[in-house]
């Protein structure tokens, strides 16, 4: 297990430096002067040079790489101050350490995915085990039927029918706006309640499909057939036999799916305008700020090997027979 | 061959039951998918509105001279329309449901006054038509690299194998926004406009770069299985080449999962192309785009609900349909799985 766990986080740890390359890289080969952009339309080469010096475009391609990849590690010293560890440079327009500004968002992404996660996957999963345990019934149909509708809504569609219901017409709530969990525990929920549930709406649909024939799937084999056999109740037999197996395929979803999640978040900032992650990868790649934009990348790299190592790991208490090698 | 039933004179002689032996035994997979197809009605209504979708896309410039319109005139600004005002005071539509009425089918845009059955008929033509070369691009290139690297195996499977994994580490969706501009200015200096073929092209790179994976592993995987398979052994010993081989005993049998996984494929590109103008960094003004709708849609919001309505009908109409045809598809070709 622990073996399994080193090897996975220096796997990750290459994949990152490969995706932060490409992202440098890529940026830097785009014939843009990133200078020039940020000092605007009239622009006297003075200050041109002075831009370049600040943001150290006038080193070399491969030293500027090499100092944003130490940096992460050890910290930069920056004409304007130092950045401590985590330093993921300074931001190209607003000046500020990226690392802080992305720390600063981040609780909000956070609360979307994760808040998000666990609705999805409580009624998902719910739905669909229900759906396969009455199966034919109205419920199945209705599930089956709900599921199939809802999942062809999207974010940008359902969101803003959402608000037009329940704030703007009847104002039941109040406009989604983030306040930290920290601060005020009621405000962080009320406030984040609609954004959360109109993306959990659009991914439950998916899991209620899927466990609804992960689960029947199950409950033709043959461990499940010897157990009914034996006099156990069918009841007892899909909630102790059959449904663990069933999270098999779930799982592997879920892993792969963390990925359009955080697409799912961006979707969902943007929407309810929320001020996350999402909103900042938008803005760095429109204004073509590198470091914004590699800061982003990263951590949201990071966030999905993180969930795809727990993924891995979550299949070894699933199922038995898998052993991590 | 002869089937046993044929040569039996009794049965010869009640001709019959005998044609119907004979019309089974003739059909092909692809005739029996085509069947078996035929006979799910959801699929086939499915398959028709998919279908209308298209045409009316194809259509586009036709039904807007039939309406009377164009994407891109500011009928609630233009001073020729003065004398028919589309907006109030506000800038908002006149009329019911965001101004529907004899001239403007779907009602108008507020603010600008731009028809939005016109820009809705534009906008699918648009997404429609991009993300069927970006799918058919994405599918070539997976079909492709799967099958080098299921066929050849050993060191080249696994280089191709690694290329892959760490494509698929990518955030993919963050990704696509950050990208967008970056390939942009490959070809236009970032200060001058952007013309729209070249935003078209850029999201074209930058979708077929990022997208080949799914496909190439589910080819890579079905080719390993069939690599072992006694005809492409017979194939083998019998002299054929490698490229034989592919061509003829491998790629027939990988049709189904490439169909399949096509029709899977195709709305979730028009669902991604739709969320990159959505997030701005697509289509943008005016050029008329499905995501573009979307995003000015959650713009006017609180001020005009009704503008969202169409477009957002439109596009669940054609994912819902989208996605149960390819369930139909699927357990056409596919008996054995159950929904």
């Amino acid at each position: 297990m622990l073996q399994f766990i080193i090897r996975r986080t220096l796997g990750a740890v290459v994949t990152l430096f490969l995706i932060g390359a490409a992202t440098f890289f890529l940026f830097v080969a785009a014939p843009s002067d990133y200078a020039s952009l940020a000092c605007g339309k009239d622009c006297s080469p003075q200050r041109l040079a002075d831009i370049r010096e600040a943001l150290g475009l006038n080193l070399p391609v491969a030293q500027q790489f090499w100092d944003f990849m130490t940096g992460i590690f050890m910290g930069r010293d920056f004409p304007t101050g130092h950045c401590s560890a985590p330093c993921l440079g300074q931001s190209f327009y607003s000046g500020e350490m990226v690392w802080s500004t992305i720390m600063d968002r981040f609780p909000l992404t956070l609360t979307l995915t994760v808040g998000g996660s666990i609705v999805f996957l409580v009624v998902g999963i719910g739905a669909g085990m229900l759906a396969a345990f009455r199966r034919g019934s109205f419920v199945d149909k209705f599930a089956t039927g709900a599921s199939m509708v809802l999942s062809s809504f999207q974010i940008y569609f359902l969101g803003p029918i959402v608000l037009v219901i329940l704030v703007y017409s009847t104002g039941l709530m109040e406009d989604p706006k983030y306040v930290p969990l920290t601060q005020d525990p009621v405000g962080w929920f009320v406030g984040m309640s609609i954004p959360v549930c109109v993306m959990a709406t659009i991914f439950t649909a998916q899991y209620t499909r899927m466990a609804r024939s992960s689960m029947i799937e199950q409950l033709a084999e043959e461990h499940v057939r010897t157990a009914r056999a034996k006099g156990m109740s069918k009841k007892y037999v899909f909630f102790r036999y059959a449904w663990r197996g069933s999270l098999i395929p779930i799982v592997t979803v879920f892993g792969i799916d963390f990925s359009a999640m955080l697409g799912g978040a961006v979707v969902t900032e943007l929407t309810f305008s929320l001020q996350g992650i999402g909103r900042l990868a938008v803005n760095g790649a429109t204004t073509k700020d590198l470091p914004l934009t590699m800061g982003v990348m990263l951590v949201g790299a990071f966030f999905i090997l993180i969930v795809n190592i727990l993924t891995d790991i979550a299949y070894a208490f699933i199922d038995p027979r898998v052993r991590l090698s | 061959m002869t089937s046993p039933v044929a040569l039996d004179p009794e049965l010869e002689s009640t001709p019959e039951p005998a044609k119907d032996e004979q019309k089974l035994e003739g059909r092909s997979p692809g005739q029996l998918m085509w069947q078996r197809f035929k006979r799910d009605r959801t699929g086939v209504i499915c398959a028709w509105i998919v279908i209308f979708y298209f045409v009316v896309s194809l259509c586009a410039p036709l039904l807007t001279k039939l309406s009377g319109t164009n994407p891109y005139t500011l009928y609630g600004q233009d001073p020729t329309f003065a004398d028919k005002p589309v907006l109030d005071d506000f800038g908002l539509p006149l009329g019911y449901l965001g101004g529907v009425s004899g001239d403007h089918w779907f009602g108008v845009e507020p603010q600008y006054g731009r028809d939005l059955f016109a820009m809705l008929v534009y906008g699918m033509r648009t997404s429609l038509w991009m993300a069927v070369g970006i799918t058919t691009l994405v599918m070539t290139t997976g079909v492709v690299i799967g099958l080098i690297g299921g066929y050849f195996g050993g060191r080249t499977d696994y280089w191709i194998g690694r290329v892959t994994d760490f494509f698929l580490s990518f955030p993919q969706q963050l990704f696509f926004i950050a990208f967008m501009p970056v390939v942009t200015a490959f070809f236009v200096d970032p200060r001058e406009e952007t013309p729209t073929y070249f935003r078209a092209l850029a999201m074209l790179i930058v979708l077929w770069l990022l997208g080949w994976m799914g496909m190439a592993r589910l080819v890579r995987s079905t080719v390993l299985s069939l690599r072992e398979r006694e005809f492409v052994e017979a194939a083998k010993v019998s002299g054929a080449s490698p490229w034989r081989i592919v061509r003829k005993e491998i790629l027939p049998n990988v049709v189904t999962p490439i169909l399949v996984q096509f029709t899977f494929q195709l709305p979730s590109t028009i669902l991604t192309i739709a969320f990159l103008s959505f997030a701005g960094v697509g289509f943008v003004e005016p050029t008329p785009d499905w995501g573009r709708l979307f995003a000015a849609g959650a713009h006017y919001a609180e001020q005009d609900p009704a503008f969202m309505f169409f477009p957002g009908l439109a596009l669940v109409i054609f994912v819902l349909c989208f996605n149960l045809l390819g369930d139909s598809v699927r357990d056409a070709f596919d008996p054995k799985s159950g929904r």
